[in-house]
């Protein structure tokens, strides 16, 4: 893949692909290529889903006017 | 004697007082406006009142360009400035450079005013609503960074993806120059490009405290943003300029954070049942295509190859049967016919009427003598018999009249 699809982009394309299969009118040729298309999107989308990781930061203005992220702590913790 | 200064000198010395003062420098001054005037070049002029005193006030063009309301006289009103001398006059005044309405009737009639004037512009149509992402990787937060708001949006954002990415641009949401700190934030965002959504967010408060978010430059910002913004201010039942801008209003911060952030078990269980239904449709489809195989497999054009050939070689010989029928039957027909003719033919003969007993008679040039005319008597005639001819001499003739 050139760029990664979004979330968004692999859940659209995942329902067309599996509105598409269910429909039935597919050559099997095609129905079998477009499963396998939509074995890939569930990969990427359960990848999407588990790829994020807890990160909670501050963003802090530098004098030269550029950014530093600071992890962010509450009082409690 | 003293020295004596020149009133210029005077009014100098006491400017320069004046812009050495730490309070006069940088001041919050309450009142009521009166006495407004908004010149051509663009100033404003007004005397700024309490019950006790006033003062002079001008707000240059610069700085009345980015006010979100229209001052009246009786607006009672925060102004944040400068107090300097005016050297000509002789006279000091304050120098706005920001102000805000203060009070419920001035706040009021300002939050009416930028509303309709925003509403008129379109900055409220939902055609420029942009959706939010299904699922952000990261979620900008722009609200102060002490206080039950963050924290509120950090716990509901946790409990629902305990892998939530957040950045925080801690602003101030309060007091002037919370709307400018407020409107930096969305920018940076916006310049940065490091999150997918942003939520505006400050907790419950009264009019005035919620100000920063019913101001013109932070409802431009929010239009301007190309990222999707969460307008969460106050309660549930407190509506800002802000809220109508947003691509979405939430009731309160916590539920921006819900809005915000998808639930990902129901996510997982969203992929999970899309994976379903697509074994499911690829294993009826194999199904389906295997008994249509199957149904073409036990057709008799694969169970019985030479059936075809036997099909065609026993039309081949009923037919060859017919055709051999109908020969025998023309040649019967044609056979009777010949006989036939045959017979007519045998009736006609001469030979079958000579031998009934008839003669033909010939003369010697061999014609054949039909009447009794032909001849005299002393002619020599042939007379040819069925077995055979005799020479004969006329020796008498009798003519029959006729």
């Amino acid at each position: 893949m050139k760029k990664e699809m979004t979330f968004e982009a692999a859940m659209k394309e995942l329902e067309q692909v599996v509105v598409s299969l269910e429909s039935g009118n597919l050559p099997l040729e095609d129905a079998l290529g477009t499963f396998e298309k939509g074995i890939t999107l569930t990969t990427l989308c359960n990848k999407k889903l588990d790829q994020a990781e807890k990160k909670i930061t501050m963003l802090l203005e530098k004098k030269d006017g550029s950014f530093e992220e600071k992890d962010f702590v509450t009082e409690e913790n | 004697m003293s020295r004596v200064f020149s009133v210029y000198d005077v009014n100098r010395y006491i400017k320069g007082i004046f812009s050495t003062d730490m309070l006069l420098t940088d001041i919050l001054v309450s009142g009521e406006i009166s006495n407004y005037k908004y010149h051509y070049s663009g100033h404003m002029y007004f005397t700024l009142k309490d019950d006790q005193s006033l003062i002079k006030c001008v707000m240059f063009k610069s700085s009345a360009a980015s006010l979100g309301f229209e001052p009246e006289n009786g607006m009672k009103v925060i102004i944040k400035g400068y107090i300097s001398v005016f050297e000509r006059d002789g006279q000091y005044q304050l120098y706005a450079q920001k102000m805000q309405p203060d009070g419920l009737g001035s706040l009021h009639i300002a939050f009416e005013q930028l509303k309709a004037k925003l509403q008129k512009e379109g900055l409220f149509d939902s055609e420029y609503k942009k959706p939010l992402p299904l699922f952000p990787s990261c979620i900008g937060v722009v609200t102060s960074s002490t206080g039950s708001v963050v924290k509120d949006i950090i716990n509901v954002a946790t409990r629902r993806n305990n892998n939530v990415n957040i950045k925080i641009l801690p602003v101030q949401v309060q007091g002037l120059g919370s709307a400018d700190s407020v409107a930096k934030a969305i920018k940076t965002f916006n310049l940065l490009k490091n999150v997918d959504v942003i939520i505006v967010a400050r907790g419950g408060g009264s009019l005035e405290e919620l100000w920063a978010f019913n101001e013109e430059v932070v409802a431009r910002s929010i239009f301007a943003s190309e990222i999707p913004i969460v307008s969460a201010v106050g309660h549930e039942t407190d509506f800002t300029i802000s809220d109508f801008v947003a691509d979405l209003r939430a009731p309160t911060p916590s539920a921006a954070a819900e809005l915000v952030v998808p639930d990902m078990d129901s996510l997982k269980d969203t992929v999970l049942a899309l994976r379903k239904r697509l074994v499911i449709a690829v294993k009826r489809e194999t199904q389906l295509m295997a008994m249509r195989l199957s149904k073409y497999e036990s057709s008799t054009a694969f169970s019985q190859p030479l059936d075809r050939i036997y099909q065609e070689r026993l039309k081949l010989d009923s037919d060859l049967k017919q055709i051999t029928q109908l020969i025998h039957t023309r040649m019967i027909e044609k056979k009777a016919e010949l006989s036939n003719f045959a017979a007519k033919l045998n009736a006609l003969s001469p030979l079958n009427i000579m031998a009934r007993g008839f003669l033909v008679a010939k003369g010697e040039d061999n014609h054949i003598i039909k009447r009794a005319q032909e001849v005299s008597i002393g002619d020599k005639v042939i007379l040819t018999f069925l077995d055979g001819e005799a020479k004969c001499t006329i020796e008498e003739m009798k003519l029959r009249m006729e």
